[in-house]
C-alpha cells in the first residue's frame, strides 16, 4: 500500500509536536507554546481573510478580551473575597472594594466559559452590525483597525479595573494548580499543542463542509450569491463569530504561557503584525497560519534579541516582500496548479 | 372566449427614473409560465434595467410588479428569488473558485437556511440534480474543474446551468450568447429552448439570427419604452423597428 506524502508529513509534525517537550530546551519549549497559542488565533484569521475575503485589523481585541477573562481569574485566585481581598493593583489604584463585574470571575469554569464566549459574542455582535449594512473590504478593514485602538485605550484608561498599561500579571495558580513549576509549563503547552490539532482539523471540516462552500462563494461573488436566493449574513457573521472565538482562546493560552496580559499585546500593532502572520504563511491554507505564525515570531524573538530596534523595519520590509513576490505565501511555494487559478480568482 | 393562462409575470406601468434620467417609462409586461419571451431592442434601450427591477436590484419610482399574483415590488433580492425568479447577468457571474460542480450545488440548494449547509454531503437528491444540469449544458467533463478555468461560452453555459439548478420559475437571462461564436450560439438556443417545458424564460439579446432561432413572442424596448411587441416575423416586418433598431443592428 502507498502512503502518501501528506500523511507521512502531518504524522511526523504531530509526533514532534507532541515530544517537543523532551526534545528542546525549557526555554525553546515556552516560546512554541506562546506562538502554537498564537497560531489558534492565525487560524481564525485564515478562516475569516483567507477564505471569507474579510480583513480584519482588529483581532487583538479577541484576543485580548479572551486574554483578560483567564487573567481576571487567576488574579482572583487564593484571595479570601469575603474578606475584602482584592488584586494587589487594585489597592494601589485606591480602589476600595473589589467592583461587583469581577467576582464571577472568581469561579474558574465562569472564567474559561468567558473565553470563549465574550469574545465570540462581542464578534458576532459587531459582525452582524457591520455585515447587515453592507459594509465591508476597506471600510471594515479600517473600522476593526480602530476598534483596537480604542480598545487598548480603554484598558490604558481605566487603571484601576484593568492594571492599566501593565495589565494584569503575577500569578501563580490555576483552580489551585501552580502553574509555574517546569512540569506545569510541559502541561501547558501539550495543553495548547492538543487545541492547535483540534481546531486545525476541526476548521478543516467545517471549510470542506457546505458551510465552508457557501463562505467562498460569498467572497467569491457576493452578489451572485445574493441572487441565487442565499442570504450571505449567516456564514460572514458565523465565520467572523468563530474567529473570535479562536482569538479568545489564542489570548488565554498566551496568557498562561507569557504570564501576563497587557494593552501592548492587543492594540493596532500586534493586530497588524496577526495579519502579517498569516500573509506570510499564506492565507489560503489553514497550515499557511501555523506556519507563518512560527515563522515570523521565532524570527521576531532572534531578531529582537540581536538588535531590538531593527524588528520594526524587518517586519514592514517582510510584509512588502511577501505581497509583492508571495501574493500565496510560503504555502503557495508548494502549491501545484489549482493555486495558480486561485491567485487569478482572489481579488 | 380563449382561455388564457394566468400570467406568471405582470409588470404594470413601471417606470425607473436614474435621477432625472428615465431610464423606464411606463412599461408594462405580461409574460406567461413555461414560455419564451424575447426583449430586444437598442443599447440603452433599458433592457438590463428592466431585468434589475423584476429581481430587485433597482427599484421602481412608479409602477408595481406582480409574480403567481403577488407583489414583489419591494421585496428583498433574496426574498424574490425564493420565490422563483432567478437571473443570469450579462458578465458570468460565477463563483470563480468554485469547482463547476460546486457551483451548481451552491446554487441548487433547496434549504437555504445557514444551519442545513453543516455537512459535507449535499442531498442525494440535489447531487442527482446537479448531475443532470451538467449533462444539459455538457459540461459532464469539466465538473471538477474551477469555474475561473472555464473558456468564456463554458462560463455563459455554466451561469444558465446555476440558474437552472435554482428550479426557479422564472429565468431572466442576459445575453447569453455574448461574446460566442455562431456555433455556440446555435448550441445556446438549443439549449434555452429545452427548458421551456419546466420554466418560463426571458431572452434579453440584440443578435438577430440567435433571435430568430429562439423564434419565441418578442417585445421591443427603445428609449425605455415599448415599442412592439409579435412574433420575429412580425417585428422583422414592422417599419418602425426597422427604422430605430434592425436598420442600425447592420452598421
Amino acid at each position: 500500500m502507498k502512503v502518501s506524502p501528506r500523511l507521512l508529513i502531518t504524522a511526523a509534525v504531530l509526533v514532534l509536536g507532541a515530544t517537543a517537550p523532551w526534545l528542546i530546551s525549557s526555554y525553546e519549549l515556552s516560546l512554541l507554546g506562546r506562538f502554537l497559542a498564537l497560531s489558534i488565533l492565525a487560524m481564525g484569521i485564515t478562516l475569516i481573510w483567507g477564505e471569507g475575503g474579510i480583513l480584519s485589523l482588529g483581532q487583538g481585541v479577541f484576543f485580548g478580551l479572551g486574554g483578560y477573562a483567564l487573567a481576571m481569574h487567576l488574579k482572583l485566585e487564593g484571595l479570601d473575597l469575603a474578606n475584602g481581598d482584592m488584586p494587589d493593583f487594585m489597592s494601589w489604584s485606591g480602589v476600595s472594594a473589589l467592583p461587583g463585574f469581577w467576582y464571577p470571575f472568581a469561579n474558574p469554569w465562569f472564567a474559561l466559559a468567558c473565553v470563549v464566549l465574550v469574545p465570540g459574542a462581542f464578534a458576532c455582535a459587531f459582525a452582524w452590525l457591520m455585515f447587515r449594512r453592507r459594509i465591508g473590504g476597506v471600510y471594515f478593514a479600517l473600522i476593526t483597525q480602530a476598534l483596537a485602538l480604542a480598545f487598548a485605550t480603554l484598558l490604558v484608561s481605566q487603571q484601576a479595573y484593568t492594571g492599566g498599561f501593565n495589565g494584569l500579571t503575577d500569578y501563580s495558580t490555576f483552580d489551585n494548580y501552580d502553574i509555574t513549576t517546569q512540569s506545569a509549563a510541559v502541561v501547558i503547552y501539550l495543553i495548547t499543542f492538543a487545541l492547535v490539532v483540534a481546531v486545525y482539523f476541526g476548521l478543516r471540516w467545517l471549510l470542506a463542509t457546505r458551510w465552508g462552500i457557501m463562505l467562498r462563494a460569498t467572497r467569491d461573488g457576493e452578489n451572485r450569491v445574493r441572487f441565487l436566493g442565499h442570504n450571505p449574513l449567516p456564514y460572514k457573521v458565523g465565520a467572523f463569530t468563530v474567529a473570535g472565538m479562536l482569538a479568545g482562546i489564542g489570548g488565554a493560552l498566551f496568557t498562561l504561557h507569557a504570564g501576563v496580559v497587557s494593552p501592548a499585546l492587543v492594540g493596532v500593532v500586534p493586530s497588524i503584525e496577526m495579519v502579517v502572520w498569516v500573509a506570510v504563511g499564506g492565507r489560503n491554507v489553514l497550515w499557511g497560519a501555523i506556519a507563518g505564525t512560527l515563522l515570523v515570531n521565532f524570527a521576531k524573538d532572534e531578531i529582537s534579541s540581536a538588535l531590538p530596534s531593527l524588528w520594526l523595519y524587518g517586519l514592514g520590509a517582510l510584509f512588502v516582500l511577501v505581497v509583492s513576490f508571495l501574493p500565496n505565501g510560503i504555502a503557495g511555494l508548494f502549491a501545484g496548479k489549482t493555486f495558480a487559478f486561485k491567485r487569478e480568482a482572489v481579488k | 372566449m380563449s382561455i388564457i393562462p394566468a400570467p406568471i409575470l405582470m409588470l404594470e406601468n413601471v417606470t425607473v427614473d436614474f435621477d432625472g434620467f428615465k431610464a423606464l417609462t411606463d412599461v408594462s409586461l405580461t409574460l406567461s409560465p413555461c414560455a419564451l419571451r424575447i426583449l430586444i431592442g437598442p443599447n440603452g434601450a433599458g433592457k438590463s434595467t428592466l431585468c434589475d427591477t423584476i429581481i430587485g436590484r433597482v427599484r421602481p419610482t412608479a409602477g408595481r410588479i406582480t409574480f403567481k399574483d403577488q407583489i414583489i415590488t419591494t421585496l428583498p433580492e433574496q426574498e424574490i428569488v425564493r420565490r422563483g425568479i432567478c437571473r443570469k447577468f450579462q458578465t458570468p457571474g460565477l463563483l470563480p473558485t468554485l469547482s463547476v460542480m460546486d457551483n451548481l450545488l451552491v446554487a441548487g440548494q433547496r434549504n437555504r437556511a445557514w444551519w442545513r449547509a453543516l455537512t459535507t454531503r449535499p442531498p442525494a437528491a440535489e447531487r442527482t440534480r446537479a448531475e443532470e444540469i451538467l449533462e444539459i449544458i455538457g459540461l459532464t467533463d469539466r465538473r471538477d474543474v474551477l469555474a475561473s478555468g472555464l473558456a468564456h461560452g463554458e462560463k455563459q453555459w455554466l451561469e444558465i446551468g446555476m440558474v437552472v439548478a435554482t428550479d426557479a420559475d422564472l429565468l431572466l437571462l442576459d445575453e447569453p450568447t455574448a461574446g460566442m461564436g455562431p456555433q455556440e450560439t446555435q448550441r445556446t438556443a438549443a439549449l434555452i429552448l429545452s427548458l421551456l417545458g419546466r420554466h418560463a424564460v426571458l431572452v434579453i439579446d440584440h443578435d438577430m439570427s440567435f433571435v430568430e432561432t429562439l423564434n419565441g413572442y418578442t417585445t421591443v424596448l427603445h428609449q425605455g419604452q415599448i415599442l412592439k411587441e409579435g412574433t420575429v416575423a412580425d417585428i422583422r416586418a414592422d417599419a418602425e423597428v426597422q427604422a430605430v433598431y434592425l436598420g442600425r443592428a447592420k452598421e
